[in-house]
Protein backbone atom coordinates (compact mmCIF):
# COMPACT_ATOMS: atom_id res chain seq x y z
CA UNK A 1 0.00 0.00 0.00
CA UNK A 2 1.41 3.36 -0.98
CA UNK A 3 -0.65 4.94 1.77
CA UNK A 4 1.73 3.40 4.31
CA UNK A 5 4.30 6.02 3.40
CA UNK A 6 1.81 8.79 4.04
CA UNK A 7 1.72 11.08 6.98
CA UNK A 8 0.17 9.42 9.99
CA UNK A 9 -3.11 11.19 10.50
CA UNK A 10 -3.81 9.56 13.91
CA UNK A 11 -7.09 8.35 12.46
CA UNK A 12 -8.57 5.15 13.86
CA UNK A 13 -9.88 4.25 10.42
CA UNK A 14 -6.37 4.61 9.03
CA UNK A 15 -5.03 2.29 11.75
CA UNK A 16 -7.67 -0.35 11.01
CA UNK A 17 -6.92 -0.29 7.30
CA UNK A 18 -3.14 -0.19 7.70
CA UNK A 19 -3.30 -3.15 10.07
CA UNK A 20 -4.86 -5.11 7.23
CA UNK A 21 -8.20 -5.61 8.94
CA UNK A 22 -11.53 -5.36 7.15
CA UNK A 23 -12.92 -1.90 7.92
CA UNK A 24 -16.55 -1.17 8.77
CA UNK A 25 -17.75 2.45 8.72
CA UNK A 26 -21.16 3.95 9.40
CA UNK A 27 -23.05 7.09 8.58
CA UNK A 28 -25.02 9.71 10.50
CA UNK A 29 -27.06 12.61 9.16
CA UNK A 30 -27.04 15.69 11.43
CA UNK A 31 -30.41 17.04 12.62
CA UNK A 32 -32.41 19.82 11.02
CA UNK A 33 -32.08 21.87 14.16
CA UNK A 34 -29.92 22.26 17.23
CA UNK A 35 -30.88 19.09 19.08
CA UNK A 36 -27.63 17.60 20.39
CA UNK A 37 -29.56 14.67 21.90
CA UNK A 38 -30.69 13.57 18.45
CA UNK A 39 -27.04 13.22 17.38
CA UNK A 40 -26.14 11.42 20.62
CA UNK A 41 -29.09 9.03 20.26
CA UNK A 42 -28.04 8.00 16.73
CA UNK A 43 -24.38 7.80 17.79
CA UNK A 44 -25.26 5.39 20.60
CA UNK A 45 -26.15 2.67 18.10
CA UNK A 46 -22.94 3.14 16.14
CA UNK A 47 -20.50 3.24 19.07
CA UNK A 48 -18.32 0.14 19.14
CA UNK A 49 -19.93 -1.23 15.98
CA UNK A 50 -18.07 0.86 13.38
CA UNK A 51 -14.52 2.24 12.95
CA UNK A 52 -15.61 5.72 11.90
CA UNK A 53 -18.87 7.52 11.17
CA UNK A 54 -19.45 9.65 8.07
CA UNK A 55 -21.13 12.91 9.04
CA UNK A 56 -23.01 14.16 6.02
CA UNK A 57 -22.69 17.75 4.85
CA UNK A 58 -26.11 19.24 4.02
CA UNK A 59 -26.98 15.96 2.35
CA UNK A 60 -29.25 16.17 -0.70
CA UNK A 61 -28.73 19.94 -0.44
CA UNK A 62 -31.01 20.22 2.59
CA UNK A 63 -29.82 22.49 5.41
CA UNK A 64 -28.78 20.67 8.56
CA UNK A 65 -26.49 21.19 11.52
CA UNK A 66 -23.01 21.75 10.05
CA UNK A 67 -21.05 18.58 9.53
CA UNK A 68 -18.02 19.77 11.54
CA UNK A 69 -20.23 20.66 14.52
CA UNK A 70 -21.94 17.26 14.47
CA UNK A 71 -18.48 15.69 14.06
CA UNK A 72 -17.37 17.36 17.29
CA UNK A 73 -20.41 16.01 19.15
CA UNK A 74 -19.40 12.56 17.96
CA UNK A 75 -15.85 13.02 19.26
CA UNK A 76 -17.30 14.01 22.64
CA UNK A 77 -19.32 10.80 22.58
CA UNK A 78 -16.18 8.77 21.97
CA UNK A 79 -16.71 7.99 18.28
CA UNK A 80 -14.53 8.87 15.33
CA UNK A 81 -16.14 11.09 12.69
CA UNK A 82 -15.44 11.06 8.98
CA UNK A 83 -16.14 14.71 8.21
CA UNK A 84 -17.86 15.07 4.82
CA UNK A 85 -17.23 18.27 2.87
CA UNK A 86 -19.01 19.22 -0.36
CA UNK A 87 -17.88 21.75 -2.95
CA UNK A 88 -21.38 23.16 -3.35
CA UNK A 89 -21.56 25.34 -0.24
CA UNK A 90 -18.07 26.74 0.38
CA UNK A 91 -15.35 28.51 -1.52
CA UNK A 92 -11.65 27.70 -1.09
CA UNK A 93 -11.24 30.11 1.82
CA UNK A 94 -14.09 28.60 3.85
CA UNK A 95 -12.95 25.07 3.00
CA UNK A 96 -9.40 25.62 4.18
CA UNK A 97 -10.62 27.40 7.30
CA UNK A 98 -12.94 24.48 8.16
CA UNK A 99 -10.16 21.95 7.51
CA UNK A 100 -7.88 23.80 9.93
CA UNK A 101 -10.65 24.17 12.52
CA UNK A 102 -11.75 20.55 12.19
CA UNK A 103 -8.22 19.25 12.54
CA UNK A 104 -7.51 21.57 15.49
CA UNK A 105 -10.49 20.10 17.36
CA UNK A 106 -9.65 16.47 16.62
CA UNK A 107 -11.25 15.56 13.28
CA UNK A 108 -8.92 13.10 11.56
CA UNK A 109 -10.87 11.85 8.51
CA UNK A 110 -12.43 13.78 5.65
CA UNK A 111 -14.54 12.70 2.70
CA UNK A 112 -14.21 15.11 -0.23
CA UNK A 113 -17.33 15.36 -2.42
CA UNK A 114 -18.78 17.51 -5.20
CA UNK A 115 -22.19 17.52 -3.50
CA UNK A 116 -25.69 17.04 -4.88
CA UNK A 117 -26.83 20.00 -6.94
CA UNK A 118 -28.70 22.63 -4.89
CA UNK A 119 -31.73 22.19 -7.13
CA UNK A 120 -32.53 18.94 -5.27
CA UNK A 121 -32.66 20.53 -1.85
CA UNK A 122 -34.74 22.85 0.27
CA UNK A 123 -33.12 26.02 -1.12
CA UNK A 124 -33.22 25.28 -4.87
CA UNK A 125 -32.50 28.89 -5.84
CA UNK A 126 -29.27 29.06 -3.83
CA UNK A 127 -26.04 29.91 -5.61
CA UNK A 128 -23.92 26.79 -5.94
CA UNK A 129 -20.34 27.68 -5.09
CA UNK A 130 -18.35 24.93 -6.88
CA UNK A 131 -15.25 27.12 -6.66
CA UNK A 132 -13.17 23.95 -6.83
CA UNK A 133 -14.30 20.40 -7.63
CA UNK A 134 -13.94 17.21 -5.58
CA UNK A 135 -10.67 16.13 -7.25
CA UNK A 136 -9.21 19.56 -6.62
CA UNK A 137 -10.44 19.46 -3.00
CA UNK A 138 -8.61 16.16 -2.44
CA UNK A 139 -5.42 17.69 -3.85
CA UNK A 140 -5.86 20.76 -1.67
CA UNK A 141 -6.21 18.75 1.58
CA UNK A 142 -3.18 16.65 0.62
CA UNK A 143 -1.09 19.73 -0.07
CA UNK A 144 -2.15 21.26 3.25
CA UNK A 145 -1.30 18.04 5.11
CA UNK A 146 1.84 16.82 3.36
CA UNK A 147 3.47 20.05 2.23
CA UNK A 148 2.07 22.30 4.93
CA UNK A 149 0.97 24.79 2.31
CA UNK A 150 -2.29 26.57 1.66
CA UNK A 151 -3.69 26.36 -1.86
CA UNK A 152 -1.94 29.64 -2.72
CA UNK A 153 1.43 28.22 -1.63
CA UNK A 154 1.69 30.08 1.66
CA UNK A 155 2.98 28.18 4.63
CA UNK A 156 0.64 26.79 7.29
CA UNK A 157 1.75 27.06 10.89
CA UNK A 158 0.95 23.53 12.18
CA UNK A 159 -0.61 21.80 9.18
CA UNK A 160 -3.79 19.74 9.58
CA UNK A 161 -3.77 15.97 10.05
CA UNK A 162 -6.30 14.21 7.88
CA UNK A 163 -6.90 10.76 6.43
CA UNK A 164 -8.27 11.74 3.02
CA UNK A 165 -11.34 10.07 1.59
CA UNK A 166 -13.07 10.31 -1.77
CA UNK A 167 -16.18 8.85 -3.33
CA UNK A 168 -16.51 6.63 -6.39
CA UNK A 169 -19.66 5.67 -8.23
CA UNK A 170 -18.95 2.56 -10.31
CA UNK A 171 -22.49 2.67 -11.73
CA UNK A 172 -22.54 6.10 -13.37
CA UNK A 173 -21.91 6.46 -17.09
CA UNK A 174 -19.71 6.01 -18.96
CA UNK A 175 -18.71 2.81 -17.11
CA UNK A 176 -15.26 2.59 -18.69
CA UNK A 177 -14.48 6.11 -17.51
CA UNK A 178 -15.11 5.30 -13.82
CA UNK A 179 -11.75 3.61 -13.29
CA UNK A 180 -9.97 6.60 -14.87
CA UNK A 181 -11.81 8.95 -12.55
CA UNK A 182 -10.84 6.75 -9.61
CA UNK A 183 -7.23 6.95 -10.80
CA UNK A 184 -7.46 10.74 -10.93
CA UNK A 185 -8.73 10.90 -7.35
CA UNK A 186 -5.92 8.62 -6.18
CA UNK A 187 -3.36 10.71 -8.02
CA UNK A 188 -4.86 13.82 -6.40
CA UNK A 189 -4.20 12.27 -2.98
CA UNK A 190 -7.10 10.09 -1.82
CA UNK A 191 -6.09 7.58 0.89
CA UNK A 192 -9.42 5.77 0.92
CA UNK A 193 -12.51 5.48 -1.24
CA UNK A 194 -16.11 4.94 -0.20
CA UNK A 195 -18.32 3.82 -3.07
CA UNK A 196 -21.90 4.56 -3.99
CA UNK A 197 -24.42 2.00 -2.66
CA UNK A 198 -23.84 -1.27 -4.46
CA UNK A 199 -26.73 -3.44 -5.65
CA UNK A 200 -25.47 -4.55 -9.06
CA UNK A 201 -22.80 -7.02 -7.95
CA UNK A 202 -21.66 -8.18 -11.43
CA UNK A 203 -20.97 -4.58 -12.43
CA UNK A 204 -19.14 -3.90 -9.17
CA UNK A 205 -17.02 -7.05 -9.58
CA UNK A 206 -16.05 -5.81 -13.04
CA UNK A 207 -15.19 -2.36 -11.67
CA UNK A 208 -12.94 -3.86 -8.99
CA UNK A 209 -11.36 -6.21 -11.53
CA UNK A 210 -10.45 -3.21 -13.72
CA UNK A 211 -9.18 -1.29 -10.68
CA UNK A 212 -7.03 -4.31 -9.71
CA UNK A 213 -5.74 -4.56 -13.28
CA UNK A 214 -4.72 -0.89 -13.24
CA UNK A 215 -2.96 -1.41 -9.91
CA UNK A 216 -5.26 1.10 -8.23
CA UNK A 217 -6.27 -1.13 -5.31
CA UNK A 218 -2.59 -1.24 -4.32
CA UNK A 219 -2.64 2.53 -3.95
CA UNK A 220 -5.89 3.17 -2.14
CA UNK A 221 -8.21 1.45 0.34
CA UNK A 222 -11.65 0.77 -1.11
CA UNK A 223 -14.69 0.55 1.14
CA UNK A 224 -17.70 -0.91 -0.62
CA UNK A 225 -20.92 1.05 -0.05
CA UNK A 226 -23.86 -0.94 1.34
CA UNK A 227 -27.37 0.28 2.12
CA UNK A 228 -29.86 -2.39 3.21
CA UNK A 229 -33.27 -2.03 1.57
CA UNK A 230 -35.99 -1.38 4.15
CA UNK A 231 -38.91 -1.95 1.79
CA UNK A 232 -39.91 -2.70 -1.79
CA UNK A 233 -40.92 0.95 -2.15
CA UNK A 234 -37.43 2.08 -1.17
CA UNK A 235 -35.89 -0.29 -3.70
CA UNK A 236 -38.17 1.02 -6.46
CA UNK A 237 -37.41 4.62 -5.50
CA UNK A 238 -33.65 3.99 -5.55
CA UNK A 239 -33.97 2.30 -8.95
CA UNK A 240 -36.01 5.00 -10.67
CA UNK A 241 -35.47 8.28 -8.84
CA UNK A 242 -31.87 8.43 -7.64
CA UNK A 243 -29.38 9.47 -10.36
CA UNK A 244 -26.39 7.18 -10.71
CA UNK A 245 -28.02 4.33 -8.74
CA UNK A 246 -28.23 0.84 -10.26
CA UNK A 247 -30.78 -1.51 -8.65
CA UNK A 248 -31.26 -4.77 -10.60
CA UNK A 249 -34.77 -6.24 -10.78
CA UNK A 250 -33.59 -9.38 -9.00
CA UNK A 251 -33.14 -7.35 -5.79
CA UNK A 252 -36.68 -6.00 -6.05
CA UNK A 253 -38.08 -9.44 -6.88
CA UNK A 254 -36.29 -11.00 -3.93
CA UNK A 255 -37.80 -8.41 -1.57
CA UNK A 256 -41.23 -8.92 -3.14
CA UNK A 257 -40.84 -12.68 -2.69
CA UNK A 258 -41.04 -12.63 1.11
CA UNK A 259 -43.91 -11.89 3.48
CA UNK A 260 -44.48 -8.19 4.13
CA UNK A 261 -43.18 -8.22 7.71
CA UNK A 262 -40.00 -9.98 6.60
CA UNK A 263 -38.99 -7.56 3.82
CA UNK A 264 -36.67 -5.50 6.02
CA UNK A 265 -34.96 -8.66 7.31
CA UNK A 266 -34.57 -9.82 3.70
CA UNK A 267 -32.93 -6.47 2.90
CA UNK A 268 -30.48 -7.06 5.73
CA UNK A 269 -29.86 -10.63 4.53
CA UNK A 270 -28.98 -9.32 1.04
CA UNK A 271 -26.62 -6.74 2.59
CA UNK A 272 -24.92 -9.37 4.73
CA UNK A 273 -24.44 -11.70 1.76
CA UNK A 274 -22.81 -8.80 -0.08
CA UNK A 275 -20.54 -8.11 2.88
CA UNK A 276 -19.48 -11.77 2.99
CA UNK A 277 -18.44 -11.50 -0.66
CA UNK A 278 -16.63 -8.18 -0.11
CA UNK A 279 -14.59 -9.72 2.69
CA UNK A 280 -13.16 -12.18 0.17
CA UNK A 281 -12.93 -9.78 -2.79
CA UNK A 282 -9.40 -8.83 -3.80
CA UNK A 283 -9.10 -5.05 -3.88
CA UNK A 284 -11.89 -4.37 -1.37
CA UNK A 285 -10.69 -3.38 2.10
CA UNK A 286 -13.89 -2.76 3.98
CA UNK A 287 -17.54 -1.81 3.91
CA UNK A 288 -19.21 1.55 4.32
CA UNK A 289 -22.64 0.88 5.87
CA UNK A 290 -25.11 3.62 5.00
CA UNK A 291 -28.11 2.62 7.07
CA UNK A 292 -30.01 5.80 6.26
CA UNK A 293 -32.27 6.81 9.17
CA UNK A 294 -31.86 3.22 10.35
CA UNK A 295 -28.95 3.74 12.74
CA UNK A 296 -30.67 1.69 15.45
CA UNK A 297 -30.40 -1.40 13.22
CA UNK A 298 -26.61 -1.10 12.84
CA UNK A 299 -25.75 -3.25 15.93
CA UNK A 300 -27.91 -6.06 14.56
CA UNK A 301 -26.54 -5.70 11.02
CA UNK A 302 -22.94 -5.65 12.28
CA UNK A 303 -23.65 -8.76 14.35
CA UNK A 304 -25.22 -10.63 11.44
CA UNK A 305 -22.44 -9.48 9.08
CA UNK A 306 -19.90 -10.92 11.54
CA UNK A 307 -17.78 -7.77 11.64
CA UNK A 308 -17.73 -7.55 15.45
CA UNK A 309 -15.87 -6.85 17.61
CA UNK A 310 -14.21 -3.84 15.98
CA UNK A 311 -10.44 -3.50 16.44
CA UNK A 312 -9.28 -1.25 19.29
CA UNK A 313 -5.89 0.48 19.28
CA UNK A 314 -4.26 1.83 22.40
CA UNK B 1 -25.03 36.05 -29.78
CA UNK B 2 -26.50 37.58 -26.64
CA UNK B 3 -29.97 36.27 -25.85
CA UNK B 4 -32.66 37.75 -23.66
CA UNK B 5 -36.25 37.05 -22.69
CA UNK B 6 -39.01 39.59 -22.36
CA UNK B 7 -39.94 40.25 -18.75
CA UNK B 8 -43.42 39.22 -17.58
CA UNK B 9 -45.94 41.84 -18.69
CA UNK B 10 -47.13 42.54 -15.14
CA UNK B 11 -43.59 43.44 -14.08
CA UNK B 12 -43.14 45.81 -17.03
CA UNK B 13 -46.51 47.46 -16.39
CA UNK B 14 -45.68 47.89 -12.70
CA UNK B 15 -42.34 49.59 -13.53
CA UNK B 16 -44.06 52.12 -15.77
CA UNK B 17 -46.75 52.99 -13.23
CA UNK B 18 -46.87 56.78 -12.87
CA UNK B 19 -45.10 57.46 -16.19
CA UNK B 20 -47.29 58.76 -18.97
CA UNK B 21 -44.96 59.56 -21.84
CA UNK B 22 -42.48 56.80 -22.60
CA UNK B 23 -40.07 55.94 -25.40
CA UNK B 24 -39.48 52.21 -25.86
CA UNK B 25 -36.11 51.65 -27.55
CA UNK B 26 -35.50 48.42 -29.44
CA UNK B 27 -32.16 47.02 -30.56
CA UNK B 28 -31.59 45.73 -34.07
CA UNK B 29 -28.82 43.25 -33.30
CA UNK B 30 -28.75 40.18 -30.98
CA UNK B 31 -32.12 40.68 -29.30
CA UNK B 32 -33.76 41.13 -32.69
CA UNK B 33 -32.33 37.84 -33.93
CA UNK B 34 -33.62 35.98 -30.87
CA UNK B 35 -37.08 37.52 -31.37
CA UNK B 36 -37.10 39.46 -28.08
CA UNK B 37 -36.31 43.14 -28.54
CA UNK B 38 -36.38 44.22 -32.17
CA UNK B 39 -38.72 46.55 -34.02
CA UNK B 40 -41.56 44.04 -34.10
CA UNK B 41 -41.36 43.20 -30.41
CA UNK B 42 -41.25 46.91 -29.49
CA UNK B 43 -44.49 47.43 -31.43
CA UNK B 44 -46.16 44.43 -29.77
CA UNK B 45 -45.19 45.49 -26.25
CA UNK B 46 -46.31 49.08 -26.87
CA UNK B 47 -49.71 47.93 -28.08
CA UNK B 48 -50.14 45.70 -25.03
CA UNK B 49 -49.20 48.54 -22.69
CA UNK B 50 -51.52 51.01 -24.40
CA UNK B 51 -54.43 48.61 -24.13
CA UNK B 52 -53.76 47.71 -20.52
CA UNK B 53 -53.41 51.32 -19.42
CA UNK B 54 -56.54 52.32 -21.30
CA UNK B 55 -58.44 49.59 -19.46
CA UNK B 56 -57.07 51.01 -16.20
CA UNK B 57 -58.35 54.44 -17.21
CA UNK B 58 -54.77 55.67 -17.06
CA UNK B 59 -53.68 56.11 -20.69
CA UNK B 60 -50.01 56.09 -21.65
CA UNK B 61 -48.39 57.76 -24.62
CA UNK B 62 -45.75 55.21 -25.59
CA UNK B 63 -43.64 55.53 -28.71
CA UNK B 64 -41.14 53.13 -30.20
CA UNK B 65 -37.83 53.47 -31.94
CA UNK B 66 -35.38 50.72 -32.80
CA UNK B 67 -31.73 51.49 -33.44
CA UNK B 68 -29.06 49.26 -34.95
CA UNK B 69 -27.15 48.67 -31.70
CA UNK B 70 -27.66 50.07 -28.23
CA UNK B 71 -24.12 49.13 -27.18
CA UNK B 72 -22.63 51.62 -29.63
CA UNK B 73 -22.53 55.42 -29.18
CA UNK B 74 -22.67 56.00 -32.91
CA UNK B 75 -26.15 54.48 -33.11
CA UNK B 76 -27.39 55.81 -29.78
CA UNK B 77 -26.70 59.36 -31.03
CA UNK B 78 -29.65 59.18 -33.41
CA UNK B 79 -31.93 59.13 -30.34
CA UNK B 80 -30.70 62.56 -29.11
CA UNK B 81 -33.08 64.67 -31.18
CA UNK B 82 -36.01 62.27 -30.72
CA UNK B 83 -35.63 62.33 -26.95
CA UNK B 84 -35.12 66.09 -26.83
CA UNK B 85 -38.24 66.77 -28.86
CA UNK B 86 -40.34 64.06 -27.24
CA UNK B 87 -40.08 65.31 -23.65
CA UNK B 88 -40.40 61.73 -22.39
CA UNK B 89 -40.74 61.16 -18.66
CA UNK B 90 -39.27 57.65 -18.94
CA UNK B 91 -37.35 55.42 -21.33
CA UNK B 92 -37.70 51.68 -21.74
CA UNK B 93 -35.13 49.48 -23.40
CA UNK B 94 -35.59 46.12 -25.03
CA UNK B 95 -31.85 45.64 -25.57
CA UNK B 96 -29.63 43.30 -23.54
CA UNK B 97 -28.26 44.46 -20.19
CA UNK B 98 -25.33 46.12 -21.93
CA UNK B 99 -27.55 48.19 -24.20
CA UNK B 100 -29.94 49.15 -21.40
CA UNK B 101 -27.06 50.52 -19.35
CA UNK B 102 -25.55 52.44 -22.24
CA UNK B 103 -28.92 54.03 -22.96
CA UNK B 104 -29.43 54.97 -19.29
CA UNK B 105 -25.92 56.42 -19.16
CA UNK B 106 -26.51 58.66 -22.17
CA UNK B 107 -29.70 60.18 -20.71
CA UNK B 108 -28.93 60.31 -16.98
CA UNK B 109 -31.82 62.64 -16.12
CA UNK B 110 -34.53 60.35 -17.51
CA UNK B 111 -35.49 57.14 -15.66
CA UNK B 112 -34.71 54.10 -17.86
CA UNK B 113 -36.37 50.69 -17.39
CA UNK B 114 -35.51 47.23 -18.72
CA UNK B 115 -38.19 45.30 -20.61
CA UNK B 116 -36.07 42.14 -20.92
CA UNK B 117 -33.97 39.77 -18.80
CA UNK B 118 -30.64 39.01 -20.43
CA UNK B 119 -29.96 35.30 -20.22
CA UNK B 120 -26.66 34.47 -21.84
CA UNK B 121 -24.46 33.84 -24.83
CA UNK B 122 -26.22 31.29 -26.97
CA UNK B 123 -26.42 29.53 -30.30
CA UNK B 124 -29.47 29.59 -32.54
CA UNK B 125 -30.46 25.91 -32.59
CA UNK B 126 -33.65 26.43 -34.59
CA UNK B 127 -35.87 29.49 -34.93
CA UNK B 128 -37.06 30.32 -31.45
CA UNK B 129 -34.67 27.92 -29.63
CA UNK B 130 -31.44 29.28 -28.22
CA UNK B 131 -28.99 27.25 -26.18
CA UNK B 132 -26.45 28.82 -23.85
CA UNK B 133 -22.89 27.94 -24.79
CA UNK B 134 -20.53 30.41 -23.12
CA UNK B 135 -20.24 32.09 -19.72
CA UNK B 136 -17.49 34.43 -20.96
CA UNK B 137 -15.24 33.25 -18.12
CA UNK B 138 -12.07 34.80 -19.57
CA UNK B 139 -10.10 31.53 -19.71
CA UNK B 140 -11.31 29.17 -22.39
CA UNK B 141 -10.97 25.42 -21.68
CA UNK B 142 -12.47 24.21 -24.97
CA UNK B 143 -9.06 23.06 -26.20
CA UNK B 144 -8.91 20.11 -23.82
CA UNK B 145 -12.64 19.47 -23.47
CA UNK B 146 -13.29 18.62 -27.09
CA UNK B 147 -14.99 21.93 -27.84
CA UNK B 148 -17.72 21.49 -25.18
CA UNK B 149 -17.81 24.00 -22.33
CA UNK B 150 -18.13 22.48 -18.83
CA UNK B 151 -18.22 25.92 -17.21
CA UNK B 152 -21.48 26.62 -19.04
CA UNK B 153 -22.97 23.19 -19.51
CA UNK B 154 -22.01 21.38 -16.26
CA UNK B 155 -24.36 22.45 -13.46
CA UNK B 156 -21.44 22.14 -11.01
CA UNK B 157 -18.80 23.74 -13.27
CA UNK B 158 -16.64 20.65 -12.73
CA UNK B 159 -13.22 20.47 -14.31
CA UNK B 160 -12.72 16.78 -13.54
CA UNK B 161 -16.05 15.25 -14.49
CA UNK B 162 -18.35 13.50 -15.07
CA UNK B 163 -19.47 13.28 -11.45
CA UNK B 164 -21.32 10.32 -9.93
CA UNK B 165 -24.64 12.00 -10.62
CA UNK B 166 -24.47 11.67 -14.39
CA UNK B 167 -27.53 9.74 -15.42
CA UNK B 168 -27.44 7.79 -18.70
CA UNK B 169 -25.92 10.76 -20.48
CA UNK B 170 -28.10 13.33 -18.72
CA UNK B 171 -27.26 15.69 -15.88
CA UNK B 172 -28.54 14.82 -12.42
CA UNK B 173 -30.58 18.03 -12.40
CA UNK B 174 -32.79 17.01 -15.35
CA UNK B 175 -33.19 14.32 -17.97
CA UNK B 176 -33.56 17.14 -20.51
CA UNK B 177 -30.14 18.54 -19.70
CA UNK B 178 -27.30 16.61 -21.32
CA UNK B 179 -24.32 15.86 -19.08
CA UNK B 180 -21.51 18.09 -20.35
CA UNK B 181 -18.79 15.70 -19.21
CA UNK B 182 -20.49 12.67 -20.72
CA UNK B 183 -20.46 14.52 -24.04
CA UNK B 184 -16.88 15.62 -23.53
CA UNK B 185 -15.91 12.00 -22.87
CA UNK B 186 -17.81 10.84 -25.96
CA UNK B 187 -16.23 13.39 -28.24
CA UNK B 188 -12.69 12.94 -26.97
CA UNK B 189 -13.16 9.19 -27.09
CA UNK B 190 -14.14 9.47 -30.76
CA UNK B 191 -11.05 11.58 -31.42
CA UNK B 192 -8.76 9.22 -29.51
CA UNK B 193 -7.93 12.07 -27.14
CA UNK B 194 -9.10 10.79 -23.75
CA UNK B 195 -5.62 11.45 -22.36
CA UNK B 196 -6.62 15.09 -22.46
CA UNK B 197 -8.96 14.55 -19.50
CA UNK B 198 -7.14 11.74 -17.70
CA UNK B 199 -4.79 14.39 -16.33
CA UNK B 200 -6.00 16.23 -13.25
CA UNK B 201 -7.20 19.70 -14.03
CA UNK B 202 -5.85 21.68 -11.14
CA UNK B 203 -7.67 24.41 -9.28
CA UNK B 204 -8.14 27.47 -11.39
CA UNK B 205 -8.45 31.10 -10.48
CA UNK B 206 -11.73 32.61 -11.62
CA UNK B 207 -11.13 35.62 -13.84
CA UNK B 208 -14.69 36.90 -13.81
CA UNK B 209 -15.04 37.90 -10.18
CA UNK B 210 -14.51 41.61 -10.70
CA UNK B 211 -15.60 43.92 -13.56
CA UNK B 212 -13.50 43.27 -16.63
CA UNK B 213 -12.09 45.71 -19.14
CA UNK B 214 -10.57 44.88 -22.47
CA UNK B 215 -7.97 47.22 -23.89
CA UNK B 216 -6.36 46.02 -27.09
CA UNK B 217 -2.61 46.47 -27.48
CA UNK B 218 -1.76 49.80 -29.06
CA UNK B 219 -4.93 51.48 -27.78
CA UNK B 220 -5.51 53.60 -24.71
CA UNK B 221 -8.36 55.34 -22.93
CA UNK B 222 -9.10 58.83 -24.33
CA UNK B 223 -8.27 61.64 -21.94
CA UNK B 224 -11.77 63.02 -22.24
CA UNK B 225 -14.82 60.97 -23.15
CA UNK B 226 -16.94 62.48 -25.89
CA UNK B 227 -20.65 61.80 -25.88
Amino acid sequence: MSTETHFNSESNLEKVLKSGQFAFTGELGPPRGTDVEEVKEKAKFLKGNVDAVNITDNQTAVVRMSSWAASLILIQEGLEPNYQMVCRDRNRLAMQADILGGSALGIRNMLCLSGDHQQFGDHPDAMGVFDIDSTQLIAMVKQMRDEGLFLNGNEIHQPPKMFIGAAANPFADPFEWRVHRLAKKIEAGADFIQTQCIYNMPKFREFVRLANEEGLTEKVYILAGVTPMKSVGMARYMKTKVPGMDVPDEIINRLKGVEKDKVAQEGINIACEQIEEFKEMKGVHGVHMMAIEWEHMVPEIAEQAKVLPRPVFS
Amino acid sequence: MIVAQRKPFAEIKEMLQGYNKVLNVGCGTCVSVCLTGGEKEVAVLNTELEMARRLDDDPIDIQGHTIERQCDREYLAELDSIIEEGKFDALMSMACGVGIQFLAERYPLIPTFPAVDTSGLAVNQTVGWYEERCRSCSQCVLGFTGGICPITMCAKRLLNGPCGGTNKGSCEISNDQPCAWFRIWERLSGQGRLDSIKKINTTRGWKDQAPRNLMQPGYKKPEKMVK
